[in-house]
Formats: structure tokens, sequence, C-alpha cells
């Protein structure tokens, strides 16, 4: 089942790379609920099964596969905006950074003082390659939903992390985790139909009244 | 009860939520803040026994926090009936729920004893506390409210990541891998040093930028600048302090651990004295009084991470500094809420001559000032001056001398700012607005006023014993 | 020797069925009859009974253009395995031999592009080595790192490595090294959605635009190296993404002509699904099958 487990977790990488290619704002986000079904799959791969488990994955499958893509979405659709148009920095170089970040990402997994049974794993290597790309997004788009999905992606890299401890996370927490998570893009979905009406744009870079003189 | 300290604020919340009456909503506030102050006394004075598991209980450290919240809250629920009447125009029904959300989640904050649970608690303060920011709906405050909300959720999120890597530090010692406080604790010493070390990092960037230490502290003037005085007040005071104990919390285990607490202090100290170094360079010539108090809260944040890097007798300073900063904010937050009210304007362009024109309001922003530069006779004076001398007697002789440095330039910069706005006479061509000083708007920061004054003259001996129980927790010898 | 003399006659022979087949999916896909089958045959008969007219500006780099490119494609025919059968020519470094055999007939097109002085062929002579420039590397790391897995150098044990069992084993770096192929073959051999081989608008084309000055026999030959050069690429990706053998020589010549129709129908669909993209977006496609084979080497460095 490790095996299989890998093959999903480059899938995850190479949606990654997908995200930082791609400037249009619906498949970033089909992307990124394709992203969150893969994490719910992945625990039951590498763990036996148990009642715990299942809420896990029932409970990521609903919230990353199909709540939170759907409020973006809905938050798309009322800004009425479709691409991230000039971002700080163009989709090639962003790409090659995220290719260079998933490189790195590998060898710096390679030095850590992993449990051996995690040695061979893809697990940490893709969650710090997806933290990485989280944090690309989150700074070179422009876009308020651009930066959403960033930040949504550095959470998945964070999730792909724990999967490796999920006895350390009792379902109350991981539910408090998950519920936090959705409640905070739900209320950033509201803020973005705020900034879209009050500036009749998305563009972040256009938020900067406020600033020392 | 512990539970009741939760659940109360949340039934509140409903009950908020419910209430179709916009002059009749506010009240829950003070009647929610009266209960849970007496709770609070309550619980402070005969504490039950830990919660099945031991993932609920309150100690000394959460005992402190409550306290500050608990004052700070219930002074604030009675200001926000005063100062909600003046602003009918707008629904306050987000603004009332989201308070007593807050609430709940922060007391939540003070009394978990899983890492886990404080984290969820901690996340929620965050987004409840986001939509309190947009109060205003304008252009500006949206933007605040972005920033606050983007830099915040990453930065928690990197303290998640933390969280795990410090779970998997106990994996890796081959133990049962937990985020419960006391066991983590009693094994610290076994903890695989590389990731606790990782783990330490990012805890301290998740928290540090929920706390706002420089360099971290971005989104905190755009926040507190726009959001309502009571907003402000209860984000400087509460949320603060509940980052705060999350630190506390991964200081716990890094001295448990024996060798990852030096790395801890230094960098504790290092981010406590560039954030008072940020605060002293951009609070001179601060032409927005509620930027000005964001600086401030940057600075203070960064005394009490100062305080905590130097261990010792300092920690016992910033313990009482964490209360003493939570409620002089308040005092000056509020104040200067309704100063803001009374000229419809927040820069020192126009407001000027405020004791002339609000004598409360603007005697005591004076007065919270004066406290929170560290003057006597008041509290912060105390915290303050523990901290410094505790400095030199352990032989830091460069941090003191900076502390000492910074607190001047802050004390010049920020009475450049205040001394002119409450000082001279008003501008005789500004527009009248329809705020007036009165009992409910300058009755509350007044008694927290005197309280101020009261701790500065006279400590409490429970606040004392108190204060001693978490310095011990905290490793210092009594 | 058998196998020397079907490799010759499969390489030599079908690449311009490929063509037909690829024209008639896409036919088929449209709604149309098409063209027979064996259109291309006829088409190059066709060319090769004309005369040729060659225009005063030119010089023997013209000329020598067409001819080098089909020489080229040639030796790398001999070079690649088809199938499960090694090739005739094999020895350890030729896939540097073999990458540089299609440098060489690139060089060769456009320069003889260049040799005409027209602006249009300059332009699309540009627009080649650009793109070649990104796709090369990615045919390199891929064969790179198939010679890393098979801890060999020659194409033949190279490109024969691949079974069903290490398609189980490592299946997700050999998926990311078949989706890279695929991209450099389409990008390689001109097809869409890099550039579209039946348009005649000067401005959009590429590769087609090139060629416009040659006529005749000279004509027929760079439209057949096109032809080969589909082949010989086809097969690389044949090889890597089917590897099916059934043990029998006969039947796996069967299996691989097979499979290499069904290529060709793949690559019908492709052209007749996708829409050619803007000019901007080709690099961003190339960088990304190259980040796609360099993803799948750390994977297999690992």
């Amino acid at each position: 089942m490790n095996a299989f487990a890998d093959q999903l977790l480059v899938l995850v990488m190479l949606i990654n790379l997908v995200m930082l290619g791609s400037s249009r704002l619906i498949f970033s986000i089909r992307a990124v609920a394709a992203q969150g079904v893969i994490l719910g799959i992945l625990p039951g791969l590498i763990h036996p099964f148990s009642g715990h488990l299942a809420a896990i994955t029932a409970g990521i499958i609903l919230a990353k596969g199909i709540l939170i893509p759907y409020l973006i979405s809905d938050a798309v659709r009322k800004a009425q905006i479709r691409r991230e148009v000039e971002p700080f920095l163009g989709y090639v170089p962003t790409l090659l950074l995220g290719a260079v970040f998933t490189a790195l990402s590998f060898a710096f997994a390679e030095k850590l003082p992993l449990a051996p049974e995690h040695k061979d794993l893809l697990f940490v290597p893709a969650s710090i390659a997806t933290l990485l790309t989280g944090f690309l997004i989150l700074t070179t788009r422009r876009k308020a939903i651009s930066q959403v999905i960033g930040y949504l992606v550095m959470e998945n890299g964070i999730f792909i992390f724990g999967m490796l401890l999920t006895e350390a996370m009792p379902v109350m927490v991981e539910a408090g985790a998950l519920l936090d998570l959705l409640v905070g893009i739900f209320v950033m979905g509201i803020v973005i139909n705020h900034i879209s009406r009050e500036f009749s744009s998305l563009d972040t870079s256009r938020l900067r009244t406020l600033k020392e003189e | 009860m512990l539970f009741a300290l939760i659940l109360l604020p949340l039934a509140g919340a409903l009950v908020a939520w419910i209430v179709p009456d916009n002059r009749l909503r506010p009240l829950i506030l003070p009647v929610m803040g009266s209960i849970h102050l007496v709770l609070t006394v309550l619980l402070l004075g005969n504490t039950p026994a830990p919660s099945a598991g031991g993932w609920i209980w309150l100690d000394p450290l959460g005992k402190v926090v409550l306290l500050c919240i608990s004052l700070l809250f219930v002074v604030c629920a009675f200001y926000a009936v005063g100062y909600l009447s003046y602003r009918q125009e707008r629904s306050n029904r987000i603004l009332c729920t989201g308070l007593l959300v807050c609430l709940a989640a922060m007391g939540l904050v003070t009394v978990s004893q899983h890492l886990g649970l404080l984290w969820v608690a901690l996340e929620t303060t965050t987004v409840s506390m986001a939509p309190l920011i947009y109060f205003n709906r304008n252009a500006r405050s949206i933007e605040a409210t972005w920033k606050y909300l983007l830099i915040c959720s990453v930065g928690i999120g990197l303290a998640l990541l933390g969280l795990l890597f410090l779970a998997y530090s106990t994996y890796v010692a081959q133990r049962d891998a937990t985020l419960l406080l006391g066991p983590l604790m009693a094994s610290a010493r076994d903890l695989n040093p590389g990731w606790l070390h990782a783990a330490a990092i990012f805890l301290l960037v998740g928290y540090g930028s929920k706390m706002g230490l420089a360099p971290l502290h971005t989104w905190k003037p755009d926040a507190y600048g726009e959001a309502p005085g009571l907003v402000g007040a209860l984000l400087a005071g509460g949320l603060v302090n509940c980052a705060f104990l999350s630190i506390l919390r991964v200081y716990q285990i890094c001295l448990a651990s024996g060798i990852e607490i030096q790395f801890f202090q230094k960098s504790l100290l290092g981010m406590g004295l560039i954030s008072m170094a940020f605060a002293a360079v951009f609070m001179a010539r601060q032409a927005d009084f509620k930027r000005m108090l964001a600086y401030s809260s940057i600075e203070h944040v960064g005394i009490l991470a100062i305080g905590l890097g130097l261990g010792g007798g300092a920690i016992y300073g910033a313990l009482f500094h964490l209360l003493n900063n939570g409620l002089t904010k308040g005092v000056l937050f509020l104040s200067s809420g309704n100063i803001h009210r009374s000229y419809s304007n927040k820069t020192t362009d126009v407001v000027k001559g405020a004791l002339t024109r609000l004598p409360w309001s603007g005697g005591l922003f004076l007065a919270g000032f004066i406290a929170i530069t560290g003057s006597p006779p008041f509290s912060p004076f105390i915290s303050e001056y523990t901290i410094v001398s505790s400095a030199f007697i352990d032989g830091h002789h460069l941090v003191g001398g900076l502390f000492l440095l910074f607190l001047v330039i802050v004390f010049i910069g920020m009475a450049l700012t205040v001394l002119p706005m409450v000082m001279g006479a008003p501008p005789a061509d500004i527009e009248p607005t329809d705020y007036r000083d009165r009992l409910l708007t300058v009755g509350p920061p007044f008694l927290m006023m005197t309280v101020i004054l009261v701790l500065g003259i006279w400590p409490p001996a429970f606040l004392v014993t108190l204060l001693r129980d978490g310095a011990a927790m905290l490793g210092v010898q009594p | 020797m058998t196998d020397i003399i079907i490799h010759c006659t499969v390489a030599l022979l079908m690449p311009p069925l490929l063509l037909g087949v690829i024209n008639k999916t896409k036919a088929a896909f449209a709604g149309r009859v098409g063209a027979p089958y064996f259109q291309p045959y006829y088409d190059l008969l066709k060319l090769f009974r004309k005369g040729t007219v060659f225009s005063e500006t030119t010089t023997w780099v013209f000329r020598a253009g067409p001819v080098i490119t089909l020489a080229a494609t040639l030796i790398a025919a001999l070079l690649v395995p088809l199938g499960r059968h090694a090739a005739p020519l094999s020895f350890s470094g030729d896939m540097i031999l073999f990458a540089y055999l299609f440098g060489l007939s690139r060089f060769f097109t456009t320069i003889a592009a260049l040799d005409t002085g027209s602006s249009f062929e300059g332009m699309g002579a540009a627009r080649e080595v650009t793109f070649s420039c990104l796709a090369e590397p990615t045919l390199f790391i891929t064969l790179i790192t198939l010679a890393r897995m098979s801890k060999s150098l020659s194409l033949s044990t190279i490109l024969t490595y691949p079974t069903p069992a290490i398609w189980l084993a490592v299946g997700a770096s050999m998926l990311l090294l078949v989706g890279a192929l695929f991209i450099t073959l389409l990008a390689e051999n001109s097809r869409i959605p890099f550039d579209d081989p039946n348009t005649h608008l000067e401005l959009t084309m590429i590769h087609e635009v090139m060629v416009l000055d040659h006529s005749g026999p000279a004509f027929g030959i760079i439209l057949y190296g096109a032809a080969l050069k589909l082949f010989v690429l086809g097969a690389v990706f044949v090889n890597v993404a089917l590897p099916l053998s059934t043990g029998n020589a006969l039947a796996d010549w069967g299996v691989f002509i097979a499979a290499m129709l069904g290529l060709a129908v793949t690559i019908g669909i492709v052209e007749s699904v996708m829409a050619r993209l803007r000019m901007v977006r080709i690099p961003q496609l190339l960088v990304g099958a190259t980040i796609l084979s360099a993803f799948a080497m750390m994977l297999v460095l690992r």
C-alpha cells in the first residue's frame, strides 16, 4: 500500500506544479480540490482501519474536497473574475522555482532525522514541497483568490506531514482544525466579496492605503 | 465548572445571534461578561481537578491570562453598550456574536493542556476577530481585515506544522506520540533534539506572528488602526496574551528538555529587542493615534518576549506585565475610541485639545499614556522595573541598556503625539458630533485605570502568589 | 538477420502510413470520410516525379538541407530499437549520437531556411530553434533517467529495459517520463498543440514555414524525413509506454506495428480535441515537460 501512497504523493506534487503554471482560477480551485481528495484517501493507505481513520477520511474529503472548493468558487462567481492576470512573477519563472523547491525538498528530506519506517516514503518531501508551493503562490500572485488558494495549498502540505502521526492528533483536535480552516475560508470568501465590491477588483496590490507615510 | 467558562459565552453568542433587536442585543455582553468574571474569580479561588485525560485544567499560567482576559472583557462589555448606542446605524449582530465566540475561544486557550486543542482555540480567536475588525465597512478596514486574516492564518498554520514536528520528535524518540503538556514535559529530555529545535522555531514564528512580534508584526498597525476601539482593546489585551500563553507553553517544554531552552531564550530576546526597536522608530511622529497604539502594542509584546528571554526574576515581571499591558491597552483603546467618535478623525492634525473637549476621555488617554510608558505610580512601572533590574542583576547589561534606551525613545515619540492631542485648545472648525462622555463610555475605562493604579501601589497578596506560582512553572526558583 | 531486414523494411515503409492514419482519425472526428490511408505515399510519389525549381539566391546549403536532414534521420532510425528487438546499429553511448542526429537535421533545416533570405522562413527558423531549445532537455533527461535505471548507455538496452514489472514498481516516474516524452513527441514533430501541420498562414507556422521554398523531389524528401522522424520518436515512445512482449519475435513485430498505429490514432485524437496553443503558451508547456522529466529523474535517483 505504501507504494500506492507514494504514487498518489507524486500526483500531489504534480498538482502543485500544475497550479503554479495555470492562470485560470477555476482550474486552480479544481486542482486544489483534487489535492484535498487525495489527502483524504492517503491516511487510509498507511494506517490500519479504525473508526478514527474513517472519520478523518470523511472529514478531509468533505471539507477539502467539496466544501472549501465550493466556497472559493462561489467567491469567484460573485466577483466575476476568471483569470489571474499579471502575477508579480511570471508563470514560467514560478514553475521553474516550484520545480527547484521540489528538488530542494527532496534533498532536505534526505537529511532529516526521520523514523526508520518513514525514511523511504515520499510523505516528508511531498509535504515540504507542497508547503513551499503554497508560499510561492501566496507571494507571487496578486488576486486575493489566488492567495487563498496558496494558503490552502500550504495547509495541505502541513496536513501531509500530519498524516505520519494521526495517533498524536485526536479526532476532536483534527475536526477542530478542519472546522477552523473551513470557517477561515468562509470568512475569507466574504472578505473577498467585499474587496471586489469596494475596489471593483480583486487585485491585492491595490490594498495599500494603509502604510506609514 | 471549567467547561462553563467556554460553554456559557457560546450560549451567549447564540442568544446574541437570535435576538433581533439592535438596541437590546448589546446588553447580553455585560451580562455574559459579569458572569464570566464571577466564574473566573470562583475558579481562581477554588480550582477544579483536571478533566478526564488531563486535557482541560487551569494552571497558574492559565489563571493569570484568564484573569486579564476576564477583567478586560467585562470592561469592554459595559463600554460596548455605550459605544454601540452611538452606532445604531449598522447591525451589531456580528460584532456581539463574534465578541462572545472570541471570549469562549480565549477561555479555551487558557484552560487547554493539550497543545492541539490550544491551537484550535487560538485559530478560532483569529477567525472570530476578523469580522469585528471589519465593523466599519469601508475600504480601509477591509484592507486591514485581509492583511490580518492572511498573515495570522499563515502564521498559525506554521505553528501547526511546529506542533506536528513536536509530536514527531516524540515519535522518533519511540514514545507514544502525544501533544498533552504533562507527558510531553515528562519525556522532554528524551525527545529528538533536531525535531524539537525545528518545532521550537516554527512555533515561535507562528505564535510570534499572531502575537505581533517584529518582524512578523506588519498586520498589526493596520488591524489596530481600523478596528473599533473595543475590538482593538481585545486584540491588544486578549489575543496577544493568548498567543503569549501559547509561547509560554512552548517555553515550558523547551525548559523541560534542558537543551532547547537556550536557543529559545536567545530567539525571544532577539525578537523582543527588534520589536522594541521597530516600535521606537515608527512611533516617532506617528500622526494616527490608533496606529501609534498598535506600535505601542508591538513594543510591549517585545517587552514580554524580553522578560521571558531573560529568564529568572524577569519572568515574574513578564507575567505581571502581561496583566498590566492588557489592562492599560484596554484603557488606551477605549478612550481613544471615544476621542475618535467625538472628532470623527484619528489623526493629530485635527485632534487637538482633547482634555478641553472631552475632559474624561482625554484625561484617561493621558493617564493611560503615562502608565503604558512605564511611569510610576502605575503598575506597568513595577513590571518593567522588575524586568530591567533583573536584566542587570543577571549580567545582561547590553540587553538592559538597550531596553532602557528604547523605553526612552518610545516615551519621547509617544509624548510627541499624545501631548498635542490632549493639550491646547480644540480647533474651532471641527464638525460637531453627537458623542458626549457618558457613564457607560467613560466609567468602564476609568475603573480599569483605577485597577492599574491600585496594582501599582498595592498589589494584592493573592495576585503576587499567583504570579509566583506561574513563574515557578517557568523554572524560577521561589 | 531477419530482424534486421524487418527493421529496415518497417522503418523505411511505415512512416507515411502514420501520417495517413493521423489524417484519417482527424477526418473521422470531423465527420468526414477523409483521404485514403495511403494518401501520403501517393503524395510522395507525385512529388518525386516533379521537376525542381531553385531560387537563384540560394546556395548549395539550400540543396543539402533536405538530404542531410533525411540522412541523419535515417541513421537515427537504425539506432533505435523497434519493439523488443535490438537495433541494427548499437554501441555504448549511442543515445548521445541519437539526440545529436536530430540536432544536426534541425540545424540543416533551419540553415536551409535562412539561406533563402525570406523573412518568413527566418522567422520560422527562429521559432523552431527556440522551441527545440526547450524541448531538447526533456528528451535528454528522459534518456538519462532511463539510462540510469537500466545502467547502460546504449539505446538498444535503454529502450528495451522497461517491462510491465518495472511499471508496477516505479509507475509514478514511468508515467512522468511517458507524459514528458509524449509532449516532446508532439513538439518535435510540429503537431498540434504546438504547431499545425496543415496551416498555411505564415504568421502562425513554425515548421511548415521553413520549407515553403522547397519543391518537387526536395520537398518530397522533407516530407518523408518528417514522417520518419515521427516514426523514430514514436518508436521511442512506444518502447517506453507499452513494453509488451509476447516472447515470439514475429508476434512482437505485430505488437509493435499495432502499437505504432495506436499511437498515430492517439495523436489524431489529440489533434482533433485540442486547439493550437497561443505562441506564448508553448514555452510554458515545454518547460512543464522538462520539469516532468526532471521530476521523474529525481524520483529515480532518490
